[in-house]
C-alpha cells in the first residue's frame, strides 16, 4: 500500500466551507452533551442529598474517618481476594484447557473422558458457585480424607476453580469450533497429525480470539472470590463485615466496594479496548 | 512407465447426492493432468478424496502402486507424500510466511530449525518472495498468499502436487504469477493433479485433461483433443460456456 502525501495541498474553498460547518456541528453537539450531563447528575444529586435520610445514610455509609480507620484491614483481606484470583486463575487455565481439549478431541480412546468432561462442565456450569463453596468448604472436611487439608482458603479456591473451569473451558471450546475447518484441512495436508494440528494451528489462533472474554471471566473471578468470605476467609468482603458489625457502621462496606473497582474497572476498560482491537483485526481479515 | 496415481472406480456420495460415480484415472509421474468441468462437477471432491480428506465410498487409490484407499493405512504417513494447495490459500494466519513453510519441514519431517529455514529460505527466493519471510500472510496480496501456499506445500518435497482451483479467488492480473509457478514445476518434473477454470493455461501444462460430469470423466485426452477438438456434446457445450464467458 503506498500512499502519498502532497505536502503542496491547500484545501479548496469549498473544502473551508465544509470545515466551518463541520465545527459549528460538533460544538452545538458538544454543548448539548454538557448540557445534558448536567441536567441529569444535578437532578440525581439532588434527590440523593434532599432525601429525608440523607444525614443518617451519610454518617453510616460514608463516615471518612471510620473509613481511613479500617482501610488497613480491608485492603489486607483483598490482598487475599487478589491471591485467590491469581493462583485460582492459573489453576482454571489449566483444567479449562484440559477440559476443552477433551470435548473436542474426536480420538475414540478419550471417549469416556468426553463423556466426563461434558458431564463435569454440565453440573458446575449449572450449580450456584455459592452452593458449590457450601458444599466443598463443609463437605469436604467432613469425609476426614487424610491428606486434604481442611484449610477454608484452600477449599473456597478449590470450589471457585471447579465452577470457573466449567465456564472457561466453554469459553476455549468455541474459540477452537470457530476455526474454520480449512485450518484445519490444510494442516493435515502437509501430514501433521491431529494433534499437531490442534496444538500448532487451532488452539493459537483459538486462544487469541478468546482474550476477551476469557479477560471479562477474569474480572468476575476477582469479585467472586469474595464469595468465600462465607467459609469465614478473612477476605475483603470478610474483612469489612467484621468491622461494620463491631461499630453498626457500613462505611468498610463502601470501602471495599471502592477498592474493587478500582481494580476491576482499568480491567474492564482494557478488556473493552481489547474487544475493540479484536473486532477491528476482524473485519480487516478479508479472506482469511 | 507406472503410474504414480491410481484411481479405480471411485464412488462417493454426500447423503443421497452421488458426486463421484466409477470414475478411474491414471496419472504417470512427472506429468500433469488436469480437471476441468463445471461447479459440482466433482472435481475438488476428487482432489480431497487422494488426500484423504474425504473417505470415498468404494473403489480404490493407489499411490505408487500401494493402495492408500485401505483403512488401515496412517493417513499422516500417505498426507506426507502428497501436496495440496486449495482455493481459498489457507496459510496459517498466526505464523510468518517462513513459520508457515517451515512447520511442515520441523514437526513432520523432523528437520532441525536452521535446515528448514535454509530450506524455506531458498524456495522462497526461487519465486521471488525472499523479502516476505518474516511478514504475516495477511500484510501480502492473494497472489503472493497463493504463491506462499504453494511453496509450503512444495517444501516437504510431496511425490505428487494437488492443486484445487488455485487461481479462482485472484483478480486476472495476479492469477498470472501464480500460473508461472506451476509452469515451473511443470518444467521441474512435478507430477500434478490440477482443477482449474484457466482453459489456455491448461493447454500450456496438461498432458492430459480431463473433462467431469456428474462426477464420472466423460471425455480425456490431449488438450488439442479435448479442449480444441472436443468429441462429447456435453464437453461441446461446456467449453461453449466457458468461451462465451471469455476464459478460453
Amino acid at each position: 500500500m503506498t500512499e502519498r502525501i502532497n505536502s503542496a495541498w491547500s484545501p479548496s474553498s469549498r473544502e473551508v466551507e465544509r470545515g466551518i460547518a463541520r465545527r459549528r456541528i460538533s460544538r452545538k453537539q458538544g454543548s448539548i452533551a454538557a448540557i445534558s450531563s448536567i441536567v441529569v447528575l444535578g437532578t440525581l444529586t439532588l434527590i440523593l442529598i434532599t432525601s429525608p435520610g440523607w444525614e443518617i445514610v451519610k454518617a453510616t455509609f460514608f463516615d471518612i474517618d471510620y473509613g481511613r480507620e479500617v482501610f488497613p484491614t480491608v485492603i489486607k483481606g483483598l490482598w487475599i481476594n487478589i491471591q485467590l484470583t491469581f493462583i485460582g486463575g492459573a489453576a482454571i487455565g489449566v483444567i479449562a484447557l484440559g477440559l476443552a481439549l477433551m470435548r473436542t478431541t474426536k480420538s475414540p480412546a478419550l471417549t469416556p473422558f468426553r463423556f466426563l468432561a461434558t458431564a463435569y462442565v454440565d453440573i458446575f456450569r449449572g450449580a450456584p458457585l455459592i452452593l458449590i463453596i457450601l458444599l466443598v468448604g463443609f463437605g469436604v472436611p467432613a469425609l476426614r480424607l487424610t491428606g486434604i487439608s481442611s484449610n477454608v482458603i484452600f477449599l473456597g479456591t478449590v470450589a471457585v476453580v471447579l465452577t470457573y473451569s466449567a465456564f472457561v473451558a466453554e469459553v476455549i471450546r468455541s474459540g477452537i469450533l470457530s476455526i474454520h475447518p480449512s485450518q484445519r484441512a490444510a494442516a493435515r495436508s502437509l501430514g501433521l497429525t491431529s494433534g499437531q494440528t490442534m496444538r500448532y494451528v487451532v488452539l493459537p489462533q483459538a486462544i487469541r480470539r478468546v482474550v476477551p472474554p476469557l479477560l471479562n471471566d477474569l474480572v468476575s473471578l476477582l469479585k467472586d472470590t469474595g464469595l468465600v468470605s462465607i467459609l469465614g476467609v478473612t477476605d475483603a468482603v470478610r474483612a469489612a463485615q467484621i468491622n461494620a458489625s463491631r461499630s453498626f457502621n457500613y462505611t468498610p462496606y463502601v470501602v471495599a466496594a471502592i477498592l474493587f473497582l478500582l481494580i476491576t474497572i482499568p480491567m474492564t476498560r482494557y478488556t473493552d479496548r481489547a474487544i475493540r482491537q479484536r473486532t477491528s483485526a476482524q473485519n480487516s481479515e478479508g479472506a482469511i | 512407465m507406472a503410474n504414480v496415481l491410481e484411481l479405480v472406480d471411485i464412488r462417493k456420495s454426500f447423503g443421497s447426492e452421488l458426486v463421484l460415480n466409477h470414475l478411474s484415472l491414471g496419472v504417470p509421474e512427472h506429468t500433469a493432468t488436469v480437471l476441468i468441468g463445471a461447479s459440482g462437477s466433482g472435481k475438488s471432491t476428487l482432489l480431497r478424496c487422494i488426500n484423504l480428506l474425504e473417505s470415498i465410498d468404494d473403489g480404490q487409490i493407489f499411490l505408487d502402486g500401494a493402495e492408500i484407499s485401505d483403512p488401515l493405512v496412517n493417513v499422516d504417513d500417505v498426507r506426507r507424500k502428497l501436496g495440496m494447495v486449495f482455493q481459498s490459500f489457507n496459510l496459517f494466519p498466526h505464523k510468518t510466511v517462513l513459520e508457515n513453510i517451515t512447520l511442515a519441514l520441523i514437526k513432520v519431517q523432523g528437520k532441525s530449525k536452521e535446515e528448514a529455514i535454509e530450506g524455506a529460505q531458498k524456495l522462497l527466493k526461487r519465486f521471488d518472495l525472499a523479502g516476505k519471510a518474516d511478514q504475516y500472510p495477511d500484510r501480502l496480496s492473494g497472489g503472493q498468499q497463493q504463491r506462499v501456499a504453494i511453496i509450503r506445500s512444495l517444501a516437504v518435497s510431496p511425490r505428487l502436487l494437488l492443486l484445487d482451483e488455485i487461481t479462482s479467488a485472484l483478480d486476472p492480473v495476479l492469477v498470472n504469477e501464480v500460473l508461472s509457478i506451476v509452469r515451473d514445476l511443470k518444467s521441474d518434473g512435478m507430477t500434478m493433479v490440477l482443477a482449474t477454470h484457466e482453459m489456455g493455461f491448461a493447454t500450456q501444462v496438461a498432458d492430459e485433461v480431463c473433462f467431469l460430469e456428474s462426477g464420472d470423466i466423460l471425455e480425456r485426452g490431449t488438450a488439442e483433443e479435448v479442449l480444441h477438438n472436443p468429441k462429447n456434446p456435453k464437453t461441446q457445450e461446456f467449453l461453449k460456456r466457458v468461451h462465451q464467458a471469455g476464459r478460453l
